[in-house]
């Protein structure tokens, strides 16, 4: 089976359900190769036997006989009717997430993926799974549709903005295997990409007891910077961003107005635009405000701001919008605030409920 | 309606010939200003216009996919930047599926062929027929523009929620395919009324040929189901330019909603795309087998089977979009029914050569790489039909290859093979049979070396509209590209030699392939009016059994 896989490209079958499929595809392929070689074994035969010689040649008409037809037809629909019962048993399968699979709750937005587990602790862009172990998916979009994809798994689902779609799967084995989105979402959807990280039941009880020796917080790079590796530290990467790509040069922290619009205050906040829109900063809007500065430009302010469009990783995106969040509720006088900021972010294990998501 | 004024008045004229016998002119001699063609409402011309502007389209798709291919050279940034690379494959798609593909084969040689294969002298609403050929140029113009504003960035299936919030020049690009539409509209009425109309009282249904009966399967799909897209268009539009919310889950609307709606035509429009060229083989195996059809009516009822159970096989683009279970069964098994009728053909063009008289041809050749791409471009997608593979190969580089493999390899084979079987019928000249056959083994190369890798990169998850991809794709992603180059040299030498056999090649005659089907049974190029005299019918259109006047006799006394 492993040189079939390498013959035909395929990736290692790391799920409960990837070696059936698998087993199915070669069947499939193979059918394929025999129908097509009949085909075109009959074409080269009738080609070459009877080709032309003289001009003007004349032909005898030739009916098929009732058997051939009947044989024809009745042995492609008979193929393809087998080929449907297979593949319909085993999506069945794919869809019905067995009793006791752990759920684990998925957000999905340009672009990132942003998982919660039922603790309440939450990643970015790593999903955390014990291996051997169904885990279902409960995952919805926050703005347009993306597609979890994970290839080595032989699993894909559309998760879409509005709904709760729900899967699952079980990895065989330890290991880490590549998230891929497979539904285009805009300028960076082949960066939007992450990890399942499938731990042996030690390491995962481990991870679960959050002693910080878990992979997920402990690896250097988890694919978009720090934040991107846990929660805790959104906040704080966010204002090193803001720091590194010079956002604080045009927007406050502290309600004072600047080049640009502060910050307190401003998530959730109904704006007004030039033009007299008004829209509410949500998470769409602040990204979007990022990378296309001058669609929806607040009234008041020049129309200044350089689009941040392949410049700001997901990851960066993600923490700046955290930040802002973070900045909802800061007093109006700087200096006393950070420190509070930062802890509420990092301790409070309910700081982040997402919509619609668990609660612990 | 049989009985036509054969001979008008213009085709009275002597014609300035020093020919003893007098000559009608051809309908490309009748009139030779710009303004004659621009305002003609003769169906030849109308086809001939359909065919410059589509090649245009050809080439500008071709183009932007020959940009595509050399942006993937390297996995990272190669050539431009993501937001550009996001439009043009956009605006690829956009073009060849629905300026090139869509109109392609009905447009040009179901108008220039349908009424002479059924002995009529024009179609039945000629001043439509010239409308929909400028409707076509308003909604093409105005895609075009559209790539001057800021191009569009959905994809070609325009999936909202992305699309209602895109910035880009997606009103004015949607509203371009939905006038396009009404051009396709036109041109369905204007062929089932003619089909039914003007056809010579002595062509009976099951004595047609078989290209009209897949030109005229395909006009009833784009009659019944371009009206869904042109609805489901303005709802995009609406969502985009004025934030209508219909697709927006926070306002009540739904994102699938759309899918739904949005593959209720663009499935059938897939059949839209290859029935025409299915048509086209089945005269091209014909006429280089000198033989009648395995089963002419297996291959005519397949075409209406196709054109109706293709209507309720839609959900099939949506296994993974959330849909329940037993929707997933039902269109999973529905979709296993159209792949019978359209294998029915496969084996009836495959045994249509057995005991025939088989000459080698540039357009025979067209069609057995037709055979080819269409029967793994088949198979491939009666497996993505398969539901539980489909859910792996789901947007990845596999759907990419198969559908390039069944429609662009099926419709644009089928395009070249028409090309060379009708070009001595459009033009009166002859081409050059070794470039025919040279270019014929390049296209068909270049074809395969860039898809069948993509068939593997899906098989390894590579997803489509990736602009960064993983590093371990990239060998493959390089063969896929040289392929793609090889194939636009084909193309780019076909058109030199057939641009050279328009001013140069030497004289056709009036029947070069000893063909039976209808068309032939005038000079070419035809005169104005198709038939200068009422057709000799006497002979099948697949008749091959008996000599056709004036043929060579078959030397039975002789031998």
């Amino acid at each position: 089976m492993d040189w079939l896989r390498a013959l035909l490209y395929v990736p290692e079958a790391a799920s409960s359900v990837a070696d059936r499929v698998d087993a199915l595809h070669v069947f499939v392929i193979t059918v394929t190769m025999v129908m097509a070689t009949y085909v075109f074994g009959a074409a080269a035969w009738f080609a070459i036997r009877f080709h032309r010689r003289r001009e003007g040649q004349l032909t005898e008409e030739l009916r098929p006989s009732r058997f051939h037809e009947i044989a024809i037809i009745s042995g492609l629909t008979g193929t393809f009717v087998l080929w449907w019962v297979l593949g319909y048993e085993q999506y069945v399968t794919m869809t019905s997430p067995p009793e006791g699979a752990q759920t684990v709750y998925l957000e999905a937005k340009q672009w990132m993926w942003k998982f919660t587990y039922d603790d309440g602790r939450s990643t970015n862009d790593v999903l955390v799974v014990p291996a051997g172990k169904p885990v279902k998916l409960v995952m919805s979009s926050r703005d347009v549709i993306h597609s979890f994809f994970v290839p080595q798994f032989r699993m894909k689902q559309d998760v879409v903005p509005g709904r709760f779609v729900t899967t699952w799967f079980e990895a065989k084995a330890p290991g880490e295997y590549a998230i891929l989105c497979a539904e285009y979402c805009g300028v960076s959807h082949s960066r939007m990409r992450g990890e399942v990280v499938a731990l042996s039941p030690e390491a995962y009880a481990s991870w679960r007891r959050g002693d910080g020796s878990g992979p997920a917080t402990t690896r250097a790079d988890c694919g978009g910077g720090p934040g991107s590796c846990g929660d805790a530290d959104l906040v704080t990467f966010g204002r090193e961003v803001a720091a590194k790509r010079a956002c604080v040069a045009c927007h406050s922290f502290d309600g004072q107005r600047h080049v640009g619009p502060t910050w307190r205050g401003l998530f959730g906040a109904p704006r007004t635009l030039a033009g007299g829109k008004r829209v509410v900063a949500d998470e769409a809007y602040l990204t979007r405000s990022m990378m296309e500065p001058l669609a929806d430009v607040v009234d008041g302010y020049p129309p200044l701001m350089p689009s941040y469009q392949g410049q700001l990783s997901a990851a960066e995106t993600g923490a700046l919008v955290e930040l802002i969040k973070s900045l909802r509720d800061a007093p109006e006088s700087p200096g006393v605030a950070l420190p509070r900021l930062e802890v509420r972010a990092v301790t409070d294990a309910g700081v982040v409920p997402s919509r619609g998501g668990p609660s612990p | 309606m049989t009985t036509l004024p054969i001979a008008p008045d213009v085709a009275r004229e002597p014609a300035p010939s020093s020919s003893p016998i007098v000559r009608a002119p051809s309908y490309l001699g009748v009139d030779t200003t710009l303004r004659s063609w621009l305002v003609t409402t003769d169906h030849k011309r109308i086809g001939v216009l359909f065919f410059v502007a589509l090649a245009c389209m050809l080439a500008l798709g071709g183009f932007f996919a020959l940009a595509l291919r050399l942006e993937h050279l390297t996995p990272e940034r190669t050539l431009m930047s993501a937001h550009t690379y996001n439009r043009m494959f956009t605006l690829h798609g956009v073009i060849m599926v629905w300026l090139f593909m869509i109109p392609s084969i009905p447009s040009s040689f179901g108008n220039f062929l349908l009424p002479m294969m059924i002995g009529a002298r024009d179609v039945a609403f000629p001043r439509l027929n010239l409308a929909s050929f400028y409707v076509y140029v308003a909604g093409a113009t105005l895609v075009l523009l559209s790539m001057f504003a800021s191009a569009i960035d959905t994809g070609w299936t325009f999936y909202p929620p992305y699309s209602s919030s895109t910035p880009t020049a997606l009103p004015l690009a949607l509203l371009g395919v939905f006038i396009v539409g009404f051009s396709t509209i036109m041109t369905g009425v204007n062929f089932i009324v003619t089909t039914h109309t003007l056809r010579d009282r002595r062509i009976g249904w099951m004595q047609m040929p078989l290209f009209v009966w897949s030109v005229y399967a395909t006009s009833i799909i784009q009659v019944l189901a371009t009206p869904v897209l042109g609805m489901v268009l303005l709802l995009v539009v609406a969502n985009n330019a004025f934030s209508w919310g219909f697709f927006d889950p926070a306002r009540g609307g739904d994102p699938v909603l759309y899918q739904h709606l949005f593959w209720f035509y663009s499935h059938p429009a897939v059949y839209i795309m290859i029935l025409p060229g299915m048509g086209v083989v089945s005269e091209v195996v014909s006429t280089f087998a000198r033989k009648n059809p395995y089963s002419y009516k297996a291959i005519a009822y397949s075409s209406l089977g196709i054109a109706f159970v293709g209507f309720l096989t839609w959900g099939h683009h949506m296994f993974v979009a959330g849909m329940s279970r037993f929707d997933a069964g039902a269109f999973g098994l529905l979709s296993m029914l159209v792949a019978v009728f359209s294998a029915i053909k496969v084996f009836n063009w495959t045994w249509t050569l057995k005991r025939g008289a088989i000459r080698m041809r540039t357009p025979l050749l067209y069609v057995f790489a037709f055979l080819f791409l269409f029967v793994f471009g088949g198979m491939t997608g009666v497996a993505v039909a398969t539901t539980s593979l489909d859910v792996h190969w789901h947007d990845t580089y596999f759907v990419v290859a198969h559908f390039h493999f069944i429609m662009v390899g099926g419709t644009l084979t089928a395009f070249l093979a028409a090309i060379h079987l009708w070009f001595p019928k459009v033009t009166g000249k002859l081409y050059s049979e070794r470039l025919g056959m040279l270019s014929a083994a390049l296209v068909f190369a270049g074809f395969f070396v860039t898809f069948f890798p993509q068939f593997l990169l899906g098989n390894g998850g590579m997803p489509r509209r990736y602009f960064d991809y993983p590093p371990r794709f990239q060998a493959l992603h390089v063969v896929s590209t040289v392929g793609s180059w090889v194939l636009g040299a084909g193309l780019v030498v076909t058109l030199g030699y057939l641009l050279h056999a328009l001013f140069w090649g030497a004289d056709a005659g009036a029947n070069p392939w000893g063909s039976r089907s209808f068309e032939w049974r005038t000079p070419s190029p035809p005169p104005k009016h198709n038939f200068r005299e009422p057709p000799d019918l006497e002979l099948g259109a697949y008749d091959y059994t008996r000599p056709l006047e004036g043929e060579p006799r078959e030397p039975e006394a002789a031998s």
